[in-house]
């Protein structure tokens, strides 16, 4: 029972992060590899979120003694 | 104390949310749909202390025990289904969200059956 802070600070790091990749790969003139870097933080920033997606169905599942 | 937890990582997130639109939009809608997430999972454990608090009175109360288990899981699919419907709605997807909060009243509907023909039985005796 505590607010998993980390997991924000992750999401919102690969986006800054992600962001800053993306110009520096756009100013060299690669627009591909800006594209799949795009493609590859989405894929991460939704496992993170299916994780917590699953935590959420599982805590109610167990209080709410749903099946 | 817990709220200012929770004032504050909704505000920080706020922040990095607004932050991360200007360049990656795609990424802060998924940041927002965490933050909600991660509020929700750490208020839900605080409910549990109030379903077992209910749930002891029901006992010296002697209700009967299948009435109010009907009762948690109706409220449980209601809090699932607003929460999806509301991740949808967030993503402009009003249409899927009507839909997942029909699937979500239907869903409550046929559980609450058993007690409706309940109701009715308890209903039919009082009627000679």
């Amino acid at each position: 029972m505590e607010l998993k802070t980390d997991i924000l600070f992750q999401i919102a790091g690969i986006g800054i992060f992600i962001s800053v990749i993306n110009i520096v790969l756009k100013q060299a003139g690669k627009e591909e590899q800006a594209q799949m870097l795009t493609l590859v933080g989405v894929v991460i920033v939704l496992l993170l979120v299916l994780q917590l997606i699953a935590d959420l169905f599982e805590s109610v599942r167990e209080i709410f003694n749903l099946y | 104390m817990e709220i200012f937890q929770v004032v504050g990582f909704g505000i920080v997130g706020t922040i990095f949310i607004v932050l991360i639109r200007e360049n990656r939009p795609e990424l802060a809608r998924l940041l927002a749909v965490a933050v909600g997430l991660i509020i929700l999972v750490y208020v839900i454990g605080y409910l549990r202390i109030v379903l077992d608090v209910i749930n002891e009175m029901a006992l010296e109360a002697g209700i009967e025990p299948v009435f109010l288990r009907t009762l948690f899981r109706i409220i449980g699919i209601a809090y699932l289904s607003e929460f999806g419907a509301q991740v949808a709605r967030d993503a402009g997807e009003g249409s899927v969200a009507m839909k997942i909060e029909l699937a979500g009243k239907i869903i409550i509907l046929v559980m609450a059956i058993p007690i409706l023909t309940n109701v009715l039985e308890s209903i039919l005796e009082f009627i000679p």
